[in-house]
């Protein structure tokens, strides 16, 4: 079963985007997602991601809630520091966080969300170290920043993923 | 524009609010870049049409082309998913390199490598 299906949820996900890129789910287009979802990751095989196994589920939809709710929140706060920007000089600034989470898929994970929240961008992370810097837009409440990102983002992850 | 037409009032007034809200934020984000005077800074400013913007876009996308084909239209999904996939590859790209720029030149107000004085040569801590 591990031989022929080596990347189950990857080969899941690849299905899904042929359907939904064909928006068809006749059996023809099915059976042609399938071929192509497995063919797909057995070449997965060849480039030997780091495999892991989510543990958590319940906590994913959590996390996605957390997400959500801060994208539209930053969104807004990013908006207002624009507006305001000719007024009132932007304060922003890098912010050292110290991160104890070593999954790649994991890391992946928090670079998108946060790069999707505006107002955070991840600059760069040292792996030996485990320090993650990240620029944020508006330093208003500074230190709450990194306690913010572990709690909020981190230990979910960590959860999920370890 | 003939799609729009078509459209019963009911669905277009949505449609039309979701889009008018997209297209604003992301104009929003794009005054950031002339706005914000660091480069750091405007590394913030086109997140705003990657996230919000691209959302909201597609949702009036999909709202449209499901009422007028009247059947559910679901592949914008993948561009939403595609657009929040990538945006961290080509933001850490910039930022690394105005970082690493920044250091070779010793501008004082960018924060050292903790580990030593050395810059990073090797590019690999991501």
């Amino acid at each position: 079963m591990r031989y022929w299906f080596p990347y189950p949820l990857l080969s899941l996900a690849l299905l899904m985007l042929w359907l939904l890129i064909n928006q068809s789910v006749s059996p023809g287009q099915i059976v042609l997602g399938t071929a192509l979802a497995v063919a797909f990751a057995w070449a997965m095989v060849n480039l030997q991601p780091d495999k892991t196994r989510l543990k958590n589920y319940r906590r994913i939809a959590v996390l996605a809630g957390h997400v959500a709710v801060d994208v539209v929140r930053s969104n807004i706060a990013v908006m207002g520091v624009i507006l305001r920007a000719g007024k009132r000089p932007v304060n922003s600034g890098f912010v050292a966080i110290d991160i104890s989470l070593r999954d790649e898929n994991a890391l992946a994970l928090l670079a998108c969300i946060l790069t999707a929240t505006p107002g955070t961008a991840w600059l760069e992370f040292d792996r030996q170290t485990g320090v993650l810097m990240i620029h944020v837009l508006d330093l208003e409440n500074g230190a709450a920043w990194s306690e913010l990102i572990r709690n909020r983002y981190e230990a979910p992850l960590k959860e999920i993923f370890e | 524009m003939s799609h729009l037409t078509d459209l019963p009032t009911w669905a277009a007034i949505p449609v039309c609010i979701l889009l008018l809200a997209g297209s604003a934020i992301t104009l929003i984000g794009s005054m950031g870049l002339i706005r914000l005077k660091t480069f750091y800074g405007r590394l913030h400013a086109p997140t705003l049409g990657a996230s919000a913007g691209t959302v909201l876009i597609c949702t009036a996308s999909m709202i449209t082309f499901a009422v007028l084909q009247n059947r559910w239209i679901l592949h914008e999904v993948l561009i939403i998913v595609f657009v929040i996939l990538t945006t961290p590859v080509t933001l850490m790209l910039l930022g690394q390199s105005a970082l690493y720029r920044d250091r070779i030149e010793g501008k004082n107000d960018v924060p050292r490598k903790a580990t030593g004085e050395q810059p990073d040569t090797t590019g690999m801590d991501i």
